[in-house]
């Protein structure tokens, strides 16, 4: 399995595993030690702000406010249904990309993972042109089932989908290359036929980078603001997620903004630290 | 073996664009024509103690105004002839919904001038003692229905609003555009259902444009900048509300004598034009 991780162990790994003792006994070189020292304060300080400066004594009413309780179940299973669209249909574009060579396949690729570049407002902003009520398909929703997406929760999911599943791509993409492809081969001379080779042996391979890909597509959906804004709306209840809510509480009520924010971190927090020890105990 | 298969992430995930329609514009080369219309502006600046000397003393630097979305267009001409005025001044725009600039003066943003479309949103910077001066009303606003152009839900007043069936976007309540739609409706007795709250005045004008939804509840100046692709229709007199747009120096102002210059500029009379012209009505 190491071969799927040709850059080596994600940092954690060592601890849980009670690890090779010599990687900790090696001398970390200065010029390594010091940026990397400067990277953990960049990135932990403004999360230790948000604690000192959270109204503590509030906490309790806001956490029961339901408008709160509301924005959180919808930011949680819109992500979900984000990361469960992005698993159906990122998972064969990835084999689809790793395993074929089709002309333009570099090209897809580059198209496919723009949304990781793209300003989510800008995705915003292109799905309402697409599937927006008068947008080249969503006119045609709308005109044959009456049906349109912006403004839903469906349309949050869509939103979120579309900036979420090139995290899975990249990350099954990466596992699929990553992978040995003479199992496949092998089951091939055994007269697996190619889906059954595909679901037995190279689903089983690369499972530890589907998840990876599942847990930052879910975390990227959960996140998700600028497309969901543009193309979802804000609608309490509907459509307005926890960065929404957040967001649009910044200015009216600054502490309700910090607290929501403190609660959305800790949920994601549970949530990846709790996916990742299982996982992890599942590859020993 | 954990988290494998991470390898290939070409970039690093993209942070959440903000929304706010911050659009930073530095004005550059101006019609020389605007010019003209600038004679005795600066002779008028009641809130500004400085500008008096203003009119002799040389202005230079950059002036970073923080507007309300809604003075987008009216902002972005007046911001054109102050530069040709003075040469060597450049004015820094930034528009988003004057909740959100409001917050962002309390969190200390170096900037000069503030300009809220509602007076509720400057009092959060007066009370905090951000503003330099007493915040003086420059142009006044009203509330309209705007409806995609040929108004294809066939809406006639304000009262159709309340139609369930109906798609209708308003600013969010913390916005001004936002309370004023809620006072709309509260004098008009209706209580309608909006399928989003936008997060300025802009969105919501936005999404009309589009065609995204059958109204939504924007100032008559950014109908009329949308001229063409959204239709008006007035509220009645019983619901019309007008907010007050207040505009002031703040305290932090890195470059002072060329804000108050600015404030002079958008009182007077050619900055009342260019408001009036752009749908705005006197103070």
């Amino acid at each position: 399995m190491s071969r799927l991780s040709p850059r080596g162990r994600p940092a954690g790994s060592g601890q849980r595993q009670r690890g090779p003792g010599r990687d900790r006994d090696r001398d970390v070189p200065l010029p390594l030690l010091v940026p990397a020292l400067a990277a953990v304060a960049f990135l932990v300080l403004p999360l230790l702000a948000l604690l000192v400066r959270a109204p503590w004594r509030r906490m309790p009413a806001l956490l029961l406010d339901a408008r709160v309780l509301d924005a959180l179940l919808l930011s949680l299973w819109t992500a979900t249904l984000a990361a469960a669209a992005s698993l159906v249909l990122g998972v064969p574009l990835a084999w689809l990309l790793a395993r074929t060579s089709f002309p333009g396949r570099g090209l897809v690729r580059a198209l496919v993972t723009v949304p990781l570049v793209l300003p989510p407002v800008v995705g915003g902003i292109a799905l309402l042109l697409v599937l927006g009520r008068t947008g080249l398909v969503g006119r045609w929703l709308e005109q044959w089932w009456g049906f349109s997406l912006p403004f839903t929760t469906a349309g949050v999911v869509v939103a979120e989908t579309f900036v979420a599943m090139p995290f899975l791509v990249l990350a099954v993409e990466g596992a699929l290359r990553g992978a040995d492809r003479r199992n496949e081969e092998v089951a091939a001379t055994l007269g697996a036929s190619p889906w059954l080779a595909f679901r037995r042996v190279t689903l089983a391979i690369v499972a530890p980078g589907v998840l990876a890909g599942l847990v930052l597509a879910w975390a990227r959906a959960l996140g998700e603001f600028g497309a969901t804004i543009t193309f979802a709306g804000n609608l309490p209840g509907t459509t307005q997620t926890m960065p929404l809510a957040i967001y649009l509480r910044r200015s009216s009520d600054p502490d309700a903004a910090l607290v929501l924010s403190l609660l959305l971190l800790a949920v994601s927090l549970t949530v990846l630290a709790g996916l990742r020890g299982r996982w992890a105990v599942g590859q020993r | 073996m954990t988290l494998p298969a991470m390898p290939t992430l070409p970039t690093l995930p993209t942070l959440p664009t903000l929304p706010t329609r911050h659009k930073v514009a530095r004005r550059g080369a101006v019609a020389a024509a605007v010019a003209l219309a600038l004679a005795g502006c600066l002779s008028d600046g009641g809130t500004a103690p400085r500008a008096s000397s203003a009119g002799t003393e040389r202005l230079s630097g950059d002036v970073t105004v923080l507007a309300a979305a809604s003075l987008t267009e009216a902002f972005e001409v007046i911001a054109a002839q102050f530069e040709a005025a003075h040469p060597g001044v450049s004015v820094r725009l930034s528009f988003a919904a004057s909740s959100t600039l409001a917050a962002q003066i309390l969190a200390g943003v170096p900037a000069d001038v503030f300009a809220a479309a509602d007076a509720a949103t400057m009092r959060q910077v007066t009370q905090a003692g951000a503003a330099a001066t007493e915040p003086r009303v420059f142009a006044r606003n009203a509330l309209v229905i705007a409806v995609p152009a040929g108004n294809p839900a066939g809406l006639e007043g304000l009262a159709d609003l309340a139609d369930e069936s109906l798609t209708l976007a308003v600013c969010a309540v913390e916005v001004p555009c936002g309370a004023a739609a809620q006072r709309a409706f509260a004098l008009a007795g209706i209580d309608p259902r909006p399928d989003t709250y936008e997060e300025d005045v802009k969105a919501t004008l936005g999404k009309v444009a589009l065609g995204e939804v059958d109204a939504g509840l924007v100032y008559r100046s950014d109908a009329q900048a949308a001229a063409g692709a959204v239709e008006a229709i007035p509220l009645p007199a019983v619901a019309q509300t007008y907010n007050d747009y207040p505009i002031t120096v703040l305290a932090q102002a890195p470059h002072p004598s060329a804000a108050y210059a600015f404030v002079a500029r958008v009182r007077s009379p050619a900055g009342l034009r260019v408001l009036t012209d752009a749908g705005f009505r006197p103070p």
